[in-house]
């Protein structure tokens, strides 16, 4: 059976079409979901895309933690279910609690949309199992309110338990602490990525094909359980 | 209560003096009014006819100049909906039509830059939407004041951050522009944004209200005081040199977020059938909506403006009238699909608001707290405003202009004086790396850009099956416009063409933003005609018809107007994007060629500029022709698989060309300039292009140019990590990037 990966929807979204298509162009089946349904139609893993949900309006992400789907989706994280936050999205799971930290402005005070090399730090995630860890990919970063930060504690402990996904490779081009550019939770189900895998999964209209292992990797981590 | 002026009232008070020149109208145009309407306006009324009568909406200078596009049009079955609809359509194949529109927003950008900017996106966007298409992308084509000016520093910054706001916020791939910079800018910035939409045949929607009895909706934000008088007061007028903040009040505020939500619910609303006809709200809203669309049906409307959704409720109606708060949209809907429509506007939770109804009478009926206070006939409003032949004349100046030819300026001398030439335009402002700006943009959202910045053309892939993409190019000078306005435009609209051809695209319509001074002086209006003219005869030879465009007037400070600067975009049609060809030089070994003639053509150059801040002369000859033979090389090249590189010359000429193939791909050149060094390098002829060829293509690709007369030159060899001059210079591809990269960050921080 195909593997059936949700993709939520909240008004203000724009990445959404392009995670469908990443989930598509793995191998899997995209699944729509809508931020005003309480339902997330039996999916085997949810992607929250980029976007501006809610015009981002208060901050990056705290009004989409308050969407009806999301009452259902924090459960099911919590309980395992395959989570990935990409740019928004991080934001939005930062928001909900799902994850620790904030994405704050980034240090040039301007958006940054370019090509970023990053550097796979942890592949005991669903959603990275596929890359090899230290493996260096191009994918593309475009945020204005980028920049992870945590607390001394939180960013220690990230670092000595193997959270931390991924990191810029070369330039911090935003200021996050320790070159963070995704982390996951404790469980590792829970992905936050600021940068943006799904735009990097054809030569032809992205940096790369790098981008396409998140996905194939969650299709696979599906496929055995 | 104040009381407000109705019909009644008009009627009977005809004496009662009216504001009509501080709204923007002249006497003789007042008088007209009274005639139409056989009494003196409400003061409704005159709020309408102020804002559609003004220059900006209803190009009453422009008009008769404006004809030709159509006189001259080249016939063509690519269109499907041409001039004077919201924006052209074209038929690109395989079921697709696709829509595209430039449009100025240049007064409100230099008093507000950020808003200014970023409602000139937001308003372009729009017009494709009120054409029935999905819009896909956008481009903008930016001119400031001198680069290190202090009030560049404030302008630039803004607009840029304005125009990423909107656009990153819709979702909406920025694909490129253009950013240039010239004194005569300064105080008059161009801000142009350009918006391609894409849809089925079928889906093409018009701005006519049809079917008496069915209801008129507005939908979208919310009514607010802002932008009052924006197209009459700011757009239609020069500024006066001082206290431009006093006009902040007419420039708009943008919500993107909202905006978002109409084209999604736009889309929605479209593909449920529930649309009759429907139009934007941009310049003069509400009243350009109802009189267009009642004008375009030739049908009356009753609208009842109490039921206007407001954000202040103070304002009266013909605030309401004259608004431009934004991100708003009027439909026509049956009455059996109001309840349907309401409920889509619910879920996407976009506001919506029946105001009003189609009538059989043929008059434009307003109420406001129950009493007429508008009964007009819409298309007095809408179509039949002043068309003025203005006075034209050629500038005292102009030959002489034309007659200080370049030539005589001392040129650089030896090897040492063509490096240092060459890394000195690089740096240039106007040559430099863009990145300072299109890295704030983003271009990948849709995840179908094949091309954008800093690529000659953006390239948008349309069918991922089929790989059928558009690709649009915009392009101006007002340098060489300056110095003939007829060659000025035409120039500007080969070079366009040639940006799109260089990618393997075939260039298929063109649309235009047309900036220049006050059509009050002569000098302003023969330019324009001039320009106009250019550009018929231009798209004739070249057989690309203009769908629409936008005409930007009184572009000046007192009595300085700016260099008229004609900004054509032109969307060319790609086969298979797969097959795209690209500027950078990526691998080694590959012949480099030079394409085209080249002649010793220096006024208007940029070497002429930065060298010696010169501006005189003739600007290079036009050969239309060589155009359209370099075009068809390279669609036949791309389909081949010929080419590894290819690179339209332009401002800075070959210089400039190789420095940009060796920075963008990452691998050097080592070239022999054909003729006088100087004039290899420096000179800006058209009809010219780069290309690296495929190792073993060489003799398909050299025969593909003989049977099209295109001249191709083997000038060198891709690789290594210097752009290398034979018997000249030597320059690291380091330092090249280093005089490329370090300008604009170096002034905008």
């Amino acid at each position: 059976m195909t593997t059936r990966v949700g993709v939520i929807t909240f008004p203000g979204s724009l990445d959404d079409k392009d995670a469908a298509r990443a989930v598509r162009r793995a191998g899997g089946e995209a699944v729509p979901l809508w931020h005003a349904d309480r339902d997330l139609h039996g999916v085997d893993a949810v992607i929250l895309p980029g976007g501006f949900s809610y015009g981002d309006y208060l901050r990056c992400g705290a009004i989409a933690r308050f969407a009806p789907v999301m009452t259902e989706l924090v459960p099911a994280a919590r309980a395992g279910l395959p989570v990935l936050g990409i740019c928004n999205g991080f934001q939005i799971l930062c928001e909900a609690h799902l994850l620790p930290g904030a994405l704050t402005r980034n240090s040039g005070l301007r958006f940054v949309s370019k090509d970023v090399r990053l550097r796979m730090e942890s592949t005991a995630t669903p959603w990275t199992r596929q890359f090899a860890a230290g493996q260096e990919i191009t994918v593309v970063l475009k945020s204005g309110e980028g920049a992870y930060m945590a607390g001394p504690v939180t960013l220690a402990e990230l670092g000595a338990r193997g959270l931390v996904v991924a990191r810029y490779a070369g330039a911090n081009p935003n200021g996050s602490a320790a070159g963070i550019a995704g982390i996951c939770n404790e469980a590792g189900n829970v992905v936050g990525l600021m940068p943006h895998p799904e735009h990097a999964i054809d030569a032809l209209t992205g940096p790369s094909a790098d981008g396409l292992g998140f996905f194939a990797s969650v299709l696979l981590a599906a496929e055995r359980t | 209560m104040t009381r407000h002026d109705t019909v009644a009232r008009a009627a009977a008070t005809p004496e009662r003096p009216q504001p009509h020149a501080e709204l923007g109208l002249t006497a003789a145009e007042y008088a007209r009014i009274r005639e139409i309407l056989g009494r003196r306006p409400t003061d409704a009324e005159l709020a309408i006819y102020s804002v559609m009568w003004s220059e900006h909406c209803s190009y009453k200078s422009s008009k008769a100049h404006l004809r030709q596009f159509a006189e001259k049009a080249p016939p063509t079955e690519a269109l499907l909906a041409g001039i004077g609809h919201n924006a052209g359509v074209v038929d690109i194949g395989q079921g697709y039509a696709v829509t595209f529109k430039i449009e100025s927003h240049n007064h409100p950008s230099y008093v507000e830059p950020f808003q200014g900017a970023a409602t000139g996106v937001g308003g372009i966007v729009r017009d494709i939407l009120a054409m029935g298409a999905r819009p896909v992308a956008v481009m903008d084509a930016l001119r400031f004041g001198p680069a290190d000016a202090p009030d560049t520093r404030r302008v630039l910054p803004g607009v840029v951050s304005g125009i990423s706001f909107y656009g990153n916020c819709l979702g909406l791939p920025n694909i490129g522009g253009e950013l240039a910079f010239d004194p005569c800018y300064a105080g008059n910035p161009l801000v142009n944004a350009l918006c391609v939409g894409v849809m089925r045949h079928g889906d093409l929607k018009r701005a006519a209200a049809e079917g008496p009895g069915n209801k008129v909706v507005l939908f979208g934000s919310r009514t607010g005081p802002d932008g009052i008088g924006g197209a009459s007061v700011l757009a239609s007028a020069s500024f006066g040199g001082a206290g431009e903040g006093a006009k902040r009040p007419s420039v708009q505020v943008g919500d993107p977020f909202m905006e978002k939500l109409l084209i999604e619910c736009c889309l929605e609303l479209y593909a449920a059938g529930l649309v009759v006809g429907v139009q934007d709200l941009g310049a003069a809203g509400v009243s350009c909506a109802t009189t267009e669309l009642a004008a375009g049906g030739g049908v009356g409307m009753r609208v009842d403006l109490d039921a206007v959704p407001l954000r202040d409720a103070a304002l009266g109606p013909a605030e309401i009238l004259m608004s431009e708060s934004q991100e708003r949209m009027m439909a026509i809907v049956e009455p059996a699909g109001v309840g349907r429509f309401m409920e889509i506007c619910a879920r996407w939770d976009v506001p919506a608001e029946v105001i009003g109804e189609v009538t059989g009478t043929g008059r434009l009926e307003m109420t406001w707290h129950g009493e007429l206070i508008v009964d007009l006939p819409p298309g007095s409003a809408a179509d039949d405003g002043p068309v003025y032949d203005r006075s034209a004349l050629r500038p005292a100046g102009q030959r002489e202009l034309a007659a200080d030819d370049p030539s005589a300026l001392p040129r650089p001398a030896g090897a040492a004086g063509l490096r240092a030439g060459l890394l000195a335009l690089l740096a240039s402002p106007d040559a430099a790396d863009k990145a300072w700006v299109t890295e704030q943009y983003d271009s990948y959202v849709r995840g179908d850009t094949v091309l954008a910045a800093p690529q000659d053309a953006g390239l948008v892939r349309i069918d991922e099956r089929t790989g059928l993409g558009i690709a649009l190019a915009t392009d101006g000078n007002g340098r060489y416009t300056l110095l003939d306005p007829y060659a000025g435009a035409q120039l500007a609209l080969a070079e366009a063409y040639r940006n799109v051809a260089v990618t393997g695209a075939r260039p298929l319509a063109v649309t235009n933003c047309m900036n220049f001074g006050s059509p009050e002086d002569p000098a302003v209006m023969w330019q324009f005609a001039e320009a106009v003219r250019g550009l018929a005869d231009a798209c004739a030879a070249l057989g690309v018809p203009v769908t629409g465009g936008n005409v930007s007037f009184y572009n000046q400070t007192g009595g300085t107007a700016i260099h008229p600067t004609p900004v054509i975009g032109v969307l060319g049609v790609h086969d298979d994007v797969r097959q795209r060809l690209s500027l950078g030089f990526r691998e080694a070994g590959a012949s480099v060629l030079l394409l085209g003639r080249t002649a010793a053509e220096f006024g208007g150059s940029l070497w002429a500029r930065i060298a010696h801040g010169h501006l005189g002369g003739r600007p290079p000859r036009v050969d239309l022709d060589a155009e359209r033979q370099l075009a068809a090389v390279f669609a036949a090249a791309a389909a081949g698989g010929l080419l590894a590189a290819a690179h339209d010359l332009s401002d800075g000429g070959l210089a400039v060309a190789l420095a940009e193939c060796c920075l963008a791909g990452g691998a050097g050149c080592t070239v022999s300039l054909p003729g006088d060094p100087f004039t290899s390098l420096f000179s800006e002829s058209s009809a010219r292009a780069l290309v690296a060829v495929r190792p073993g293509c060489e003799a398909a690709f050299a025969g593909l140019c003989a049977d099209r007369g295109v001249p191709a030159a083997v000038i060198g060899t891709t690789g290594g990590q210097h752009l290398a001059v034979t018997g000249g210079f030597s320059i690291s591809l380091d330092e090249l990037r280093a005089a490329h990269r370090q300008t604009l960050p170096g002034l905008f921080g």
